[in-house]
């Protein structure tokens, strides 16, 4: 019997629903054109992280690689200075 | 002001970066002791050959989690201009004082520096401020 997979399907940011799967995604920051990604703020953060505070990959986020790698750190620094939390539960 | 050669650097061979420091002190500081803190680092820097480009205070603020089991703290940020030897020593200062609970230095790249700017400026302020800003343009 195959096992239940968890599905990341924790943020109504990311179009995740079957409807809206079809639709092409794309990496935000290309194109808004955001160069940096401040490790400061919290709100715009917790759009890549899930409900338990784990960073959403970059298949549901349509995130480059360049600015996947950005995130991750900025997240991890926003953590170092408890401006997001390592882990919980409905953090959102 | 970022392409302002500096005054102040006596030898014109040492290299000025660009760095971000984070720092939260505990919440039991009261107002003049964090006075105190913050304008001591503050001349730590202009004495070491920097130059404190710009700084910020959180005030108290609700951390994520708690450290130290204090679940708020006074977040302080300095943006200043260094040599890239003068960071291991303000950290060591860190390390040393025990109002500080949690830090966090950074390098800033060209692209950071210009947020920093456009942030300092209020460009990314929606609503009221944006619209008294163009206002103030016409």
């Amino acid at each position: 019997m195959a096992k239940p997979q968890k599905k990341y399907t924790g943020s109504s940011v990311f179009n995740t629903t079957p409807d809206a799967a079809q639709r092409k995604k794309y990496c935000r920051f290309k194109k808004n054109g955001i160069k940096y990604i401040d490790y400061k703020d919290a709100n715009f953060l917790l759009k890549f992280v899930n409900d338990q505070g784990k960073i959403l990959p970059r298949r549901l986020t349509g995130t480059s690689l360049k600015f996947q790698r950005k995130i991750s750190q900025a997240v991890k620094r926003a953590r170092h200075i408890a401006v997001l939390p390592f882990t919980g539960d409905m953090i959102k | 002001m970022a392409t302002k050669t500096t005054k102040s650097t006596k030898v014109e061979s040492v290299v000025l970066n660009n760095y971000e420091s984070v720092i939260i002190f505990t919440p039991v500081l009261s107002e003049e002791q964090l006075k105190d803190a913050v304008a001591k680092y503050r001349k730590l820097i202009t004495e070491n050959g920097g130059e404190l480009i710009h700084e910020e205070n959180w005030g108290l603020t609700k951390l994520a989690y708690p450290i130290q089991k204090k679940t708020t703290g006074f977040y302080h940020i300095y943006e200043y201009k260094a040599p890239a030897s003068f960071v291991s020593t303000f950290e060591l200062a860190f390390r040393r004082d025990e109002r500080i609970m949690r830090f966090l230095s950074t390098v800033l790249d060209k692209h950071s520096i210009q947020y920093n700017v456009r942030k300092r400026n209020g460009e990314f302020n929606q609503g009221k401020n944006t619209t008294k800003q163009q206002e103030a343009k016409k």
